[in-house]
């Protein structure tokens, strides 16, 4: 990750709120990430923390109440940088949507049109931006349902959505939105709508398609397992914000927000004979009321008498590795993640050399 | 497949309406007097002409005679308000300007109300908002014998345009003011089920994916929304439609039109045995019928239900 090379995406300073009949929600309150090209970014955060307001933002499809008060989303697929907030939609839709940057949802069951067959679908989708002939696109709609792994890409093609299970739905889902060879693929909880035991499965298939086609994507997940499977960054978004961010091994080994702890600690543990799962205290601010100071403060026990006046900056603590919390500032008293946490650390790091060396 | 699944539905449509026939032959017994009601009838006079239509003969008799019957194309005579007039008759002559006005009203509501729930949905303009929101509200609200006596006044009295009272030398012309009473609240309830099912179509995550590939708004709104937002209005048409054939008593009353909600009024307070329970039955048939095309469109624009809802 040299300096010099252009991110795929860069988001800065974005900030949009929601125009509701009760008053203003400020769902992101200064968003800031970059992605390279062939690398997965992974936000992380509770419902509500803005990670699937942040994405949607970055591919246009807000909700008709959602206003941008202000931000640049810079895209640049190696030829010119591009701010997709100056852009008009009809232009976005011609030149972004489909082809540059493309989009998986969370319910494969709702992802689908009812009425429209399969293939109908994927024809639709690859006929949306080239001249390609119905039979050329029926051809390279089979050639796509057998990229996602579907065994009999023909017999698919002619059925409809109601037809196919979960998973086989979630593959035409990917299936279409890889259609146009987009740059940039976000994933917006994938699979969390899904059976436990096709979750696994798609998420290969994401990881494999991303690795092959050579794709930077960005994948919505509060499911941390996930995110140690196929992320290279992760970026943990509290309240509208991102309060810490690095590589995977800066936010799994060496964590340093409150937040961040509280995330981790959460995670259960096969291993865990105490059958006591951790969960973080309180909920999540109520983003219609302005925030003064740190707004995860008051569900944290680390918090200093800053926290409650000041709003932390992201303090640089390695190359990669930022977090938005006064524990990392020169002055803050020297406080240590909980010993549980740094016990579980331990046996995370235990766990990979074993599998490593085996 | 859809020819096993027809035969079943018909199979059991005609169950239903032998069903239907029964209860209200004996429904009707449990009425109050008989058709022949003068005063100046002799008892006797009165058992000689019930002898004659054989109305003396246990009801399960009456009922096998009136199937058999009416298997042939035979619905009886009228006793009392047409003496020994056909059925058939009365009916052939009614029935059409029922179902002429009942049509034209659906048909007409049904277009106006889909556009604009359509362009209500699409475009969020106020003033369209304001427009739909007083129409579907007066549509629903105000009952259409009160559109009709504001339509006679104004088109009828004041403008002149269109006769008062149906005139059967111009039946189009003078079935402009019923149809247009009546569709008022077809437009309504149409516009109201578009609209809404139009607004859930369009937040619906299949097209925010369709969005997302980059679809133009032109494909987008006639390969997703229409067809998605239609079907479920295509429900609300049968019901209306039926409303539309048995419902329309009191307009037909108030222009004088000569169509079969009349008929049964009348039938129903003489006594006329045979013209209410035809005139049930073909209610009862219409309904039926109506359902039953309901579902082969159903079939027909709607994989879901043409293909069984299996997940492999």
């Amino acid at each position: 990750m040299s300096e010099n090379t252009k991110h795929i995406i860069e988001v800065k300073g974005l900030d949009i709120s929601f125009r509701l009949p009760t008053g203003n929600v400020h769902a992101i309150r200064g968003l800031d990430f970059s992605l390279d090209e062939n690398e997965v970014l992974a936000l992380v955060g509770e419902s509500g923390s803005g990670k699937s307001v942040g994405v949607k933002a970055v591919m246009g499809i807000l909700p008709e109440n959602a206003v941008i008060e202000s931000g640049e989303i810079l895209f640049n697929d190696g030829e010119e940088t591009i701010d997709l907030l100056k852009m008009k939609e009809a232009a976005r839709r011609k030149t972004i949507n489909g082809t540059k940057i493309a989009m998986v949802f969370q319910d494969p069951m709702t992802s689908l049109n009812p009425t429209m067959s399969i293939g109908a679908q994927l024809i639709t989708a690859l006929r949306s931006h080239s001249d390609i002939h119905k039979k050329g696109a029926y051809a390279r709609g089979v050639e796509l349902l057998r990229e996602v792994g579907i065994t009999d890409p023909e017999r698919t093609m002619d059925q409809y959505p109601h037809q196919l299970s979960g998973g086989m739905r979630q593959r035409v889902v990917i299936a279409i939105a890889l259609s146009q060879s987009p740059k940039l693929l976000i994933c917006d909880e994938p699979t969390t709508a899904l059976d436990v035991t096709i979750q696994e499965r798609i998420l290969e298939l994401l990881q494999s398609i991303q690795r092959s086609r050579g794709l930077s994507m960005i994948f919505i997940t509060h499911n941390l397992g996930v995110v140690s499977k196929i992320a290279d960054k992760v970026a943990v978004m509290y309240a509208g914000k991102i309060i810490e961010k690095g590589t995977v091994f800066d936010i799994f080994y060496d964590p340093r927000h409150p937040y961040t702890w509280g995330l981790l600690s959460a995670v259960p543990e096969l291993s865990d004979k105490k059958g006591e799962l951790y969960s973080i205290p309180g909920t999540p601010p109520d983003l219609s009321k302005e925030i003064v100071g740190d707004a995860f403060a008051p569900r944290n026990p680390y918090a200093l008498a800053v926290d409650f006046k000041a709003e932390p900056p992201l303090f640089k603590l390695s190359k990669t590795h930022y977090a938005a919390t006064w524990l990392a500032d020169p002055r803050a008293p020297k406080t240590e993640m909980p010993k549980e946490l740094a016990d579980k650390i331990q046996r995370m790091k235990q766990e990979a050399k074993d599998y490593a060396e085996s | 497949m859809m020819g096993k699944y027809l035969r079943k539905r018909i199979l059991i449509s005609v169950a239903i309406l032998f069903l239907i026939l029964l209860i209200l032959f004996l429904l009707l017994q449990f009425m109050p007097g008989s058709p022949f009601n003068d005063a100046k009838l002799t008892p006797e006079q009165s058992e000689a002409l019930k002898k004659s239509y054989g109305l003396d003969k246990p009801v399960i008799i009456q009922f096998f005679r009136y199937v058999g019957n009416m298997l042939r194309g035979d619905l009886g005579v009228s006793y009392s308000i047409s003496p020994n007039t056909p059925i058939t008759t009365l009916l052939a002559n009614r029935f059409p300007v029922t179902i002429r006005i009942g049509f034209m009203s659906l048909i007409l509501g049904t277009v106006i109300g889909v556009i604009l729930g359509l362009v209500t949905a699409f475009f969020k303009s106020r003033i369209l908002k304001g427009i739909y929101s007083v129409l579907t509200l007066l549509g629903i609200a105000v009952p259409s014998y009160l559109f009709a006596v504001f339509l006679s006044w104004t088109l009828g009295y004041k403008a002149k345009l269109f006769p008062l009272l149906y005139d059967f030398r111009s039946p189009l012309y003078s079935s402009v003011m019923p149809v247009m009473a009546l569709s008022f609240i077809v437009m309504a309830v149409i516009a109201r089920f578009t609209k809404s099912e139009a607004e859930d179509v369009l937040r619906s995550d299949y097209v925010m994916l369709a969005r997302c590939t980059g679809m133009s708004s032109r494909t987008i709104i006639v390969k997703y929304i229409l067809r998605n937002s239609l079907i479920p209005v295509i429900t609300v048409m049968a019901g209306l439609l039926v409303g539309l054939l048995t419902g329309s008593l009191v307009i037909e009353k108030m222009y004088a039109v000569p169509g079969i909600g009349e008929l049964l009024t009348n039938a129903i307070s003489s006594n006329d045995y045979n013209v209410v329970i035809a005139l049930s039955f073909v209610y009862s048939a219409l309904y039926i019928v109506v359902m039953l095309i309901l579902d082969i469109i159903y079939c027909i624009v709607d994989p879901r239900v043409r293909l069984g809802g299996k997940a492999e």
